[in-house]
């Protein structure tokens, strides 16, 4: 349970980072909260030549919001963003209140988590839901990643190993959207066998004029579902149009099955977690503000 | 590959020279000595080495001993007032049976301490989600519970006194 030898870099800020990765190719890997790495470390899952720690660079420090858009700096943690979701955002706040443990969030970084890409990780998917991006730096360039052009297989993302993720944004629901979130994990703060998130919106009319569906833990990826989304938008999203929804989402999903759950396990509560994460969405559209 | 950090233990600063790939829970245990906080499953998931750094807790067997540098730490060994008396949390779990297998509780000891200085008088749902981030081997938790729920009323009754 010991790391494998590496070089240890201190970066003391990105453009130090960057030169640092740029030195060893593909053979470093970017120390943030390190709440996913080290233990990848020690179960020596990963033998990198060299870690770049970049804690000390203050340039990648903050997380803001402005005009609807919530940019979070790569050493914000996740413990950062569940302190400014608790009255900015109650769809974040339980989203944060369901990864991991305290302990893990106090260290672990927004950016780590989503470029670290587990698919069964909640923010990737919450990413995706709300338009989300990221950004990446090389020695060279920046560049902006959209989340559905991010995520590629477990674990794997379209960041070059010379890139480093510098920041993440997320576009906030719109005025009067209402949202549900809801997993199924073995014990409270554990990676998730399903989870759904859903973001609605309805005109003046009550049709439904925007839609998010997403699914995590069912897949090498995070999923935004076309189909569902489809059935609702411009149209009422009544109790049996919900579960038409649902079943369509779920009919397009190709979970993997494992030791905690089979494929066909996981696309029955995909279908059922997004029945309700909808009617709680729709529940919260139609609540007073 | 080697790097001297200075760290500040339970109000004690060490200059120690560690293996970069060693964690802040082998600096503790190995180099200071300080065995209190314990190691289960060193990644992450047990809690059993959660200690406090600069006042918030964190897993000490996912923080590289170099991070730690600069840093302040406070492990089970620094809870206790004085080499003989308890801490009001430690004399719960005592008066409570908190302990079960007792491998575990340093790490539970110090995650409640920062916990209940948050959230000093919790509910018993709060409680248990906070103890979700100490499920080591054993099973149960009852008492567990029970003695974080105590050591807040202990903790509330000397705030008055």
């Amino acid at each position: 349970m010991k790391p494998a030898p590496f070089e240890y870099v201190a970066a003391r800020d990105a453009a130090d980072a960057v030169a640092s990765l740029a030195r060893f190719g593909d053979e470093a890997k970017v120390l943030a909260g390190g709440q996913s790495l080290v233990p990848m470390l020690a179960l020596r899952l990963a033998r990198p030549a060299a870690l770049v720690d970049i804690n000390g660079c203050r340039d990648l420090e903050g997380l803001e919001e402005s005009a609807g858009t919530l940019t979070v700096g790569a050493l914000a943690r996740q413990r950062d963003l569940e302190r400014w979701a608790r009255t900015r955002s109650p769809l974040l706040r339980d989203v944060l209140a369901s990864v991991a443990h305290a302990p893990i969030r106090n260290r672990g970084t927004a950016v780590g988590n989503l470029v670290h890409a587990d698919p069964a990780s909640e923010l990737p998917a919450l990413l995706l839901c709300l338009d989300g991006s990221v950004t990446a730096r090389n020695a060279q360039a920046e560049r902006v990643v959209r989340a559905d052009q991010l995520y590629l297989a477990p674990l794997t993302t379209s960041l070059a190993p010379a890139e480093l993720a510098t920041s993440a944004r997320f576009a906030l629901p719109p005025e009067g959207a209402g949202w549900g979130f809801a997993e199924v994990a073995r014990r409270h703060g554990d990676f998730a066998l399903v989870g759904c998130v859903a973001i609605l919106s309805l005109d003046g009319a009550g049709s439904t004029a925007h839609a998010r569906l997403g699914f995590f833990g069912v897949g090498a990826t995070p999923v935004r579902s076309a189909a569902g989304e489809a059935v609702l938008v411009g149209r009422e999203p009544t109790a049996a149009r919900r579960t038409e929804a649902a079943k369509a989402a779920a009919a397009a999903l190709s979970p993997d099955g494992d030791l905690h759950a089979s494929a066909e396990y996981r696309r029955k509560v995909a279908a059922v977690l997004a029945e309700r994460v909808l009617a709680a969405a729709v529940g919260r559209c139609q609540e007073p503000r | 590959m080697r790097r001297a950090v200075t760290v500040t233990v339970n109000g004690a600063a060490h200059a120690v020279e560690v293996e970069v790939r060693s964690t802040l829970a082998d600096l503790l245990r190995e180099d200071l000595d300080l065995t209190g906080t314990h190691v289960g499953c060193e990644h992450g998931v047990c809690g059993a080495c959660t200690v406090l750094m600069d006042g918030v807790p964190i897993r000490a067997c996912l923080l590289l001993a170099v991070q730690a540098d600069g840093r302040e730490v406070r492990t089970i060994e620094g809870v206790a007032p004085s080499p003989d008396e308890l801490h009001p949390l430690q004399e719960a779990f005592r008066a409570k049976h908190g302990l079960q297998c007792g491998y575990c509780t340093p790490g539970i000891i110090m995650s409640a301490f920062a916990f209940l200085e948050g959230e000093p008088a919790p509910s018993e749902e709060a409680i248990r989600e906070m103890l979700s981030g100490h499920l080591c081997r054993c099973t149960g938790y009852h008492f567990i519970v029970e003695a974080v729920a105590e050591a807040a009323r202990r903790l509330a009754a000397r705030g008055k006194a």
